[in-house]
């Protein structure tokens, strides 16, 4: 999740097409047989090379993974929602730190470029590894392409050299990172998920931000009678909507509601009177006509936008949505984000938010320069970095306090740092959508049936026990499973 | 010009030429196809070296997965009337810029300023696909900024609190796609069908005016015969393209891959792709894959087979 402006769900097909597919999967039919000795040949030669260029640098507890002075590093990120602004800047004082010499690629077609390199034994030192065109890692993990990064987690940490860097993270970012019991990717963006809405119009109309369902629904009634739509949704995508109508279930029957989903429970959905009341509260909105008029058929940019231009009271996204948005926002739009308002008799107090570490930045174990990749980790878990990121990219980091108090944020970021401060340790974050695409789908359809009337919140709440019962069937669901 | 050159060596001669390209088309053709086969036999998850061989599994649940019969269901809806409507349009439009006109003292020719109709029919096959589904996709918006939504609007025949959602209409959504293949194909065989009524000499028409036929006449009892090859192809071509329509359908409709709302768009490549890279089954995408081929061969020999007819020679 949270790899912002290609979020999964969102790529609808402009990345990859299928005459892409089929002219790489023929051109990989040709190349595989001739190249497989050349290969080979390649990796063996290079280990030489990388032995050569890893000279004996003293480690020291300023340089734990002895970084060579002059050495290179080579950097590629995912340029997608948060830009490669900040990874310039990174570079540019790790360079002057270190005295190495960075290059830089920005790219959004991370398989295509890369793959042939981790083919080749000569991979990159770091890269972020993220986007619709990711490698995935479970993939990159079977063929130890992925070095472990436990190193840097034992490592102090850059601004309290008493502590280790696992100290300074939020909770849930080591777990974020773990594949086959091995710390391999270090998911350095932390997102936060629910509603939005502009300060300024909440203030010109006097409404105060809703804390209750009640209280939510009338500002949404209000905003009908000023001529503007309560809820904007981005309709062609329901993954957002399903954040709302999930986010619900889990503060009504607090953690345990959403572990009975994540865990494929029977009764998830299925007579479960916390479900059912959170998607007819959701369905409420739809028959009082409160939906931005048009929503269920825009895109995101487009429901986004529109929002922006005060079309809309509230709309649900995760907190990418500043930076995606930023050249559509008026200047005085201030942004602000607003946990999902409470139903009557709620588990979870209002502060409780979806919360979670995203946008997974590794080491490949093959790095010619793996010092000063590790070594880049940790300085991305520093309090410096850190705040460059969240100045560059509007977004949080992994670190905890990990922004400096002095730096002035954009408010839709501010709101959300001072939101995840109020949640406190009430923090929660749905898997079943990774775990199984197949279940979140069907989730996404029978939201879309719901928001355009054409089921009702009993259908619904069938379709979706449905869908979890499917995924039983799923191979991996005796993997996973979450407590 | 060597006349020395005898059969043998001539063929031999060809073969050099020829071994290259059959090489290229054996490899980027012939060989993924093979592999697709081959794949549809395993549970592949396309991610992983990795994968067991599972027999007929994939095809027999292919049988029993709603959502692709749905799929195949809306294929040969479109089948139907994809080549028909395009067809039936471009030969009308055709017919019109090259033998509607009035019939002056010179005879046959088309209507007035049928040399610029014809370029400007052309112009919608010069975009792309991708920029159609964004045109498109801005004439179909869902709100009021839609140009189609905003138009009816104006007239006063759509609620601006309660604008057509196109695009997320379960009844609308296929015919919404449907009217764009055929807008953007229409120009193509128009200029086709031109090209082939051009060649048709023209004292065959002068002879059936002479006779008293009217244009009605004069269209189905001359132009259509006569065009009967460029029909065939055509409608061999548009089928095709009606068993494919992923890249529309991808774009502009809802879900992941498209095939919004609630599958009521689906096409089979949309549902192959979904499997192939969103649910790590490739191997099940495969043996759609293999389904697909399977009938878009069928389908060409029974279109060839089907609107066989004489051959006029003129």
């Amino acid at each position: 999740m949270g790899s912002t402006s290609a979020h999964g769900e969102n790529s609808n097909g402009e990345g990859f097409g299928r005459r892409d597919l089929i002219k790489r999967s023929a051109a990989l039919g040709l190349i595989a047989v001739p190249t497989m000795s050349f290969l080979s040949a390649c990796a063996s030669g290079s280990d030489e090379t990388t032995k050569g260029n890893e000279s004996k640098v003293a480690i020291t507890k300023e340089n734990p993974f002895g970084v060579a002075k002059g050495s290179k590093l080579d950097v590629v990120v995912f340029k997608g929602g948060y830009g490669d602004d900040y990874a310039k800047a990174w570079e540019a004082a790790f360079d002057k730190k270190w005295g190495t010499t960075s290059s830089h690629l920005s790219t959004q077609e991370i398989t295509s470029k890369l793959q042939p390199r981790f083919n080749g034994g000569n991979p990159p030192d770091v890269v972020d590894d993220s986007g619709a065109q990711q490698i995935k890692l479970d993939v990159l993990a079977t063929g130890n392409q992925l070095a472990d990064l436990t190193a840097v987690l034992d490592a102090p940490s850059l601004d309290d050299p008493s502590k280790k860097v696992r100290d300074t993270l939020m909770a849930g970012t080591v777990e974020g990172g773990m594949i086959g019991g091995k710390f391999v990717a270090l998911q350095y963006v932390y997102t936060v998920w629910g509603l939005w809405y502009s300060g300024k119009l909440f203030k010109e109309k006097g409404w105060a931000p809703p804390k209750t369902w009640p209280e939510f629904m009338d500002i949404c009634q209000k905003a009908k009678a000023a001529g503007i739509g309560g809820l904007a949704h981005q309709g062609k995508y329901p993954y957002y909507i399903n954040v709302a109508i999930m986010d619900l279930i889990a503060k009504k029957g607090g953690l345990d509601a959403m572990k009975a989903i994540d865990n494929l429970e029977p009764n998830a959905f299925a007579d479960n009177p916390v479900a059912l009341e959170a998607v007819e509260a959701i369905y409420e909105i739809v028959e009082k006509d409160l939906l931005m008029p048009g929503t269920n058929g825009l895109t995101h940019t487009e429901s986004q936008t529109q929002w922006n231009q005060g079309k809309a009271a509230f709309i649900t996204s995760g907190s990418w949505l500043e930076n995606e948005q930023l050249k559509q926002t008026p200047e005085d739009f201030d942004m602000q984000f607003l946990p999902m308002p409470v139903l009557p008799g709620s588990k979870l107090p209002f502060e409780a938010i979806r919360a979670g570490a995203g946008e997974p930045f590794i080491v490949p174990e093959k790095a010619a320069n793996k010092a000063g990749g590790l070594e880049f980790l940790r300085s991305m878990l520093s309090r410096e970095w850190s705040t460059l990121f969240a100045q560059q990219a509007n977004s949080l980091t992994v670190l905890k306090d990990g922004v400096d108090p002095a730096v002035k944020l954009r408010p839709g970021t501010q709101s959300a740092v001072a939101a995840l401060k109020a949640a406190g340790d009430n923090t929660f974050n749905y898997r079943y959508a990774d775990w199984y695409s197949a279940m979140g789908t069907e989730l996404e359809n029978a939201s879309n049936e719901l928001m355009a009337k054409r089921i009702q919140p009993k259908e619904w709440i069938k379709r979706a026990q449905a869908a979890v019962d499917k995924a039983t069937k799923d191979p991996n669901a005796k993997n996973n499973k979450r407590s | 010009m060597s006349h020395v050159v005898n059969s043998k060596g001539r063929g031999g001669f060809i073969a050099g030429f020829l071994i290259l390209p059959l090489a290229l088309y054996l490899t980027f053709v012939i060989w993924p196809y093979v592999q697709t086969f081959g794949y549809s036999f395993t549970n592949w998850t396309g991610q992983s070296p990795t994968f067991d061989f599972v027999g007929l599994d994939n095809y027999s649940a292919l049988l029993k997965d709603e959502v692709f019969r749905g799929a195949l269901l809306h294929n040969l809806l479109l089948l139907v009337f994809v080549p028909t409507v395009t067809i039936l349009i471009a030969l009308f439009f055709a017919f019109m810029l090259n033998a509607g006109g009035r019939s002056g003292a010179g005879g046959v020719q088309g209507v007035a300023g049928s040399a610029l109709y014809k370029v400007i029919y052309f112009f919608p096959q010069v975009l792309s696909l991708a920029i159609l589904a964004v045109l498109f996709g801005a004439v179909y918006r869902s709100d009021e900024g839609g140009l189609l939504n905003g138009f009816l609007t104006k007239l006063g025949l759509v609620d601006p609190a309660h604008p057509i959602e196109w695009l997320n209409e379960p009844n609308f959504v296929l015919w919404c796609l449907l009217l764009v293949v055929v807008w953007h194909g229409v120009g193509f065989y128009l200029v086709l069908f031109s090209a082939a009524m051009q060649s048709v000499p023209k004292d065959i028409y002068e002879a059936a005016l002479l006779d008293g036929a009217g244009r009605a006449q004069t269209f189905f009892k001359v132009t259509l015969p006569l065009l009967w090859d460029s029909v065939q192809t055509s409608a061999v071509y548009l089928g095709i393209a009606a068993m494919d329509m992923f890249v529309l359908v991808s774009t502009m409709t809802s879900g992941q891959f498209g095939g919004g709302p609630d599958h009521h768009s689906e096409v089979m490549a949309t549902v192959l792709m979904r499997n192939f890279l969103y649910f790590g089954k490739a191997g099940y995408a495969c043996a759609m894959g293999v389904v697909m081929l399977v009938l878009t061969l069928i389908l060409s020999a029974i279109t060839l087979r089907a609107t066989r007819r004489e051959h006029v020679e003129f």
